[in-house]
């Protein structure tokens, strides 16, 4: 399951659609930091809403995306973690440290050209 | 449930009555909404990150079936996430086995990982938060304890892990 990733002025946004496999989260960290060099984005929105739950794979991909993409100097930030996959993920110990989340979409545009404000 | 439900019919509004409580009846025996027996246990080859997610979304199905909510099922599904993973990184290949519980007076799901692997050499390190021999985040197994209410792990090495989780229906 390929997720789709969309130019959308300096920012990316990348919509999981369906529960991912490890290989899946791997490719999708590999076309993200592509996608960022080549678009020189200044922030990028990872959509998680539709995602069945968030492993300790997946919580250390996002991680390492964040990461990695900061390293760009672009900023990442996860939005649509739903309640009980955050529940859960508590529970499991996963605590997506240095990682910006917001409720939404449009929170997280917000967010990011709020953080593209204050750095140019 | 063992005792039999007399029925009287005599008219079409025993019809009904009729097939309500055998409707009833057979939820409380355990049968999904849909009509599936709960009864059989649903094994998942565990060999690849495929497997992982396949074995995850009928844990889930099993859960909401048996009654769980979809919060509940979440952790139910994270949980067999964390021991489908630990089979595909440590010992390669093994099953998950998924049953329904419905002994009075609760319901509950069970969850079995069993795998011929290398095993564990040391249980208790490998139930710490944070132990990994993987460099990974050693959160699988103790996460697990704390997402369900029953664990219990043995494993032998170079014979093999099993873990088996349960978790009730508040
Ligand atoms: N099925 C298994 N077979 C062999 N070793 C295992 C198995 N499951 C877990 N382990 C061992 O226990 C350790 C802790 O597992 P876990 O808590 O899931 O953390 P992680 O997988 O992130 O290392 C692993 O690093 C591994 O050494
Ligand atoms: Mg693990």
């Amino acid at each position: 399951m390929e997720v789709p990733i969309l130019k959308q002025g300096d920012f990316l946004i990348a919509t999981i659609q369906a529960a991912l496999t490890d290989a899946d989260l791997l490719h999708l960290r590999t076309a993200l930091l592509q996608q960022v060099v080549r678009s020189r984005s200044r922030g990028v929105i990872v959509d998680v809403t539709a995602l069945d739950l968030m492993d300790s794979f997946a919580s250390r991909t996002v991680q390492e995306i964040v990461h990695m993409i900061r390293l760009r100097g672009a900023e990442t930030v996860i939005v649509g973690i739903q309640p009980e996959v955050a529940f859960a993920m508590v529970q499991l110990g996963l605590t997506l440290e240095n990682v910006a989340t917001a409720l939404d979409l449009e929170e997280g545009l917000a967010y990011l050209n709020q953080k593209s404000k204050t750095i140019s | 449930m063992e005792q039999e439900i007399r029925v009287p019919i005599s008219s079409d509004k025993n019809i009904v009555n009729a097939r309500q409580k055998g409707r009833s009846a057979a939820l409380a025996v355990g049968f999904s909404p849909g009509g599936t027996a709960l009864e059989q246990e649903i094994r998942v080859p565990i060999s690849s990150d495929k497997d992982i997610v396949d074995a995850r979304q009928k844990g889930r199905s099993v859960a909401l079936a048996v009654g769980f909510s979809p919060g509940a099922a979440t952790l139910i599904a994270t949980a067999i996430s964390e021991l489908a993973r630990n089979i595909v990184s440590y010992a390669k290949s093994g099953e998950i086995v998924i049953q329904a519980l419905h002994g009075s007076p609760r319901l509950g799901i069970q969850v079995i990982a069993r795998d011929q692997g290398p095993g564990i050499h040391d249980i208790k390190q490998a139930l710490r938060d944070g132990f990994s021999t993987s460099g990974s985040l050693g959160l699988g197994l103790p996460g697990v304890k704390r997402l369900m209410d029953e664990f219990q792990i043995d494993s032998r090495e170079n014979r093999g892990t099993t873990v088996m989780v349960k978790k009730w229906k508040q």
